[in-house]
């Protein structure tokens, strides 16, 4: 990986983890609101059921989830375990594809 | 060797410890609570079954420790943005004191609901 | 205070073991003053480096109980643990003999973080008129006192872990020519310093600024690269 995308790599660690700041302190706000209110499974899907602004609030989340992880990741392993190069990357790229897939998939089943 | 672990031994090393740390049991659980959630597509009755475990004491244990994970991996984060991308000062020490106190908090709010 | 220290030193290369030596302890003692002792009085086969012996120079740097530091400037009192003090060579250098390092990758990776002044002037032009309180100037000022010593280097985990990674003394004096507004080789040397093996490797542990004896902060050098690296991706110059 040339040096541009490396820092690329870097750039998109930081956006994401801009943009996660506010979706995990939102995520705990409502967390911690739910879980004092005594919110059943049922009546959180009530909620979350139909409900657009939701969809695409978890949705960014989301996203920005499966960027930020694997990247983060990527230090781990070269520092780590020594594991860097190019089959770290695409396991990462991998892991990446996997994590949004499960996500998405998540979210729209609450949605839906 | 006890030689590295005496020169780590200050504030913003355990500070990137526990940053590291945390992402990465972070990253390890999210794929779970991915995989959780996705059964209220097809299999409702098995995602009730889940959320009854949340009532036995360890899981609510298990749940309080994932937030405190996030809340410090947050306040952490926040922590290293202003260091990197704000204009370094001298109070940018006292931030590891700000995100721990802010992290501990979001974890016994937590604990306090549940 | 006992009045004898128990001095175990590295001996041999990479491999090799601790041999111990009895000091006698005295008042205001450096530990340059206790290698000394041992090499001029004890044995003398033992290597070891220092120089100027007042904290100028930054050759006597070696780990002192696990922690890198100079051992001119170092008391004895503030760093000895139970009656014993453990001497060995810097960190994540190869070892020559005994508390002698090898320094040659440190200062490659100096050169290879362009860390060259080029000057863009002619004999001909009048000199450059550079204002102290301009905030680059402030910021070449707050890392231009390095020496050199290698004590940030030994610290940094970093190093230890990702063998290309060019280190915080090479990636301060970058960030010291960076805001030099006389340079000339701008565009080449952010290329050089930025990506895994440069500044955004750095995790901010800031065991160099914690161990730095010119109290120079390496970690602010280094996010101010990541913050002029990343500008010039944005703007497509990298």
């Amino acid at each position: 990986m040339n040096t541009s995308n490396q820092v690329r790599l870097w750039a998109a660690q930081r956006l994401s983890a801009m943009v996660l700041a506010i979706c995990v302190i939102v995520h705990l706000i409502t967390i911690i609101y739910a879980v004092r209110s005594g919110l059943s499974a049922d009546q959180i899907l009530a909620r979350t059921q139909g409900n657009v602004a939701w969809l695409a609030f978890y949705g960014i989340f989301v996203l920005a989830v499966s960027i930020h992880g694997p990247i983060g990741l990527r230090s781990v392993f070269s520092e780590w375990l020594g594991w860097r190069g190019r089959s770290a990357d695409v396991f990462l790229l991998l892991l990446a594809v996997v994590l949004a897939w499960l996500g998405f998939r998540a979210v729209w089943g609450v949605y839906a | 060797m006890n030689t590295a672990w005496r020169a780590r031994n200050h504030p913003a090393w355990w500070a990137f410890l526990v940053h590291r740390i945390s992402g990465i049991l972070l990253t390890l659980f999210l794929p779970v609570h991915f995989w959780v959630l996705g059964l209220a597509l097809h299999d409702s009755a098995r995602l009730d079954g889940f959320l009854h475990w949340t009532d036995y004491p360890l899981v609510k244990v298990g749940e309080f420790f994932l937030v405190l994970m996030l809340a410090a991996h947050l306040t952490g984060g926040l922590r290293l943005l202003a260091l990197e991308f704000l204009a370094w000062r001298g109070w940018q020490k006292n931030l590891l004191a700000v995100a721990a106190g802010l992290a501990l908090f979001a974890g016994l709010a937590f604990a306090y609901v549940v | 205070m006992s009045d004898v220290l128990n001095v175990r030193v590295w001996r041999g290369g990479e491999e090799g073991e601790y041999q111990s030596f009895q000091v006698p302890r005295q008042e205001s003692q450096t530990v340059l003053d206790v290698v000394s002792h041992i090499q001029r009085h004890l044995d003398p086969s033992l290597a070891y480096r220092f120089a100027c012996r007042v904290g100028m120079c930054g050759s006597c740097a070696m780990t002192v109980n696990g922690v890198a530091r100079w051992t001119c400037r170092t008391h004895v009192a503030k760093v000895v643990k139970d009656g014993v003090l453990e001497l060995a060579p810097l960190a994540h250098l190869p070892v020559i003999r005994d508390l002698v390092t090898d320094m040659s990758v440190f200062f490659d990776k100096w050169a290879k973080a362009r860390g060259q002044f080029h000057p863009t002037a002619t004999r001909k032009d009048p000199f450059a008129r550079v204002k102290p309180d301009t905030p680059e100037r402030k910021n070449a000022d707050a890392g231009i006192e390095c020496i050199g010593c290698g004590v940030c280097y030994a610290s940094c985990d970093v190093v230890q872990w990702q063998p290309d990674y060019l280190g915080p003394a090479a990636l301060n004096r970058a960030w010291t020519l960076v805001n030099d507004v006389r340079d000339g080789a701008q565009d080449e040397r952010l290329r050089a310093v930025a990506g895994d093996a440069g500044c955004h490797a750095c995790h901010t542990h800031m065991s160099c600024t914690e161990r730095c004896p010119k109290q120079i902060s390496p970690t602010a050098g280094i996010a101010g690269l990541k913050r002029t690296a990343m500008k010039a991706a944005l703007k497509g110059e990298l």
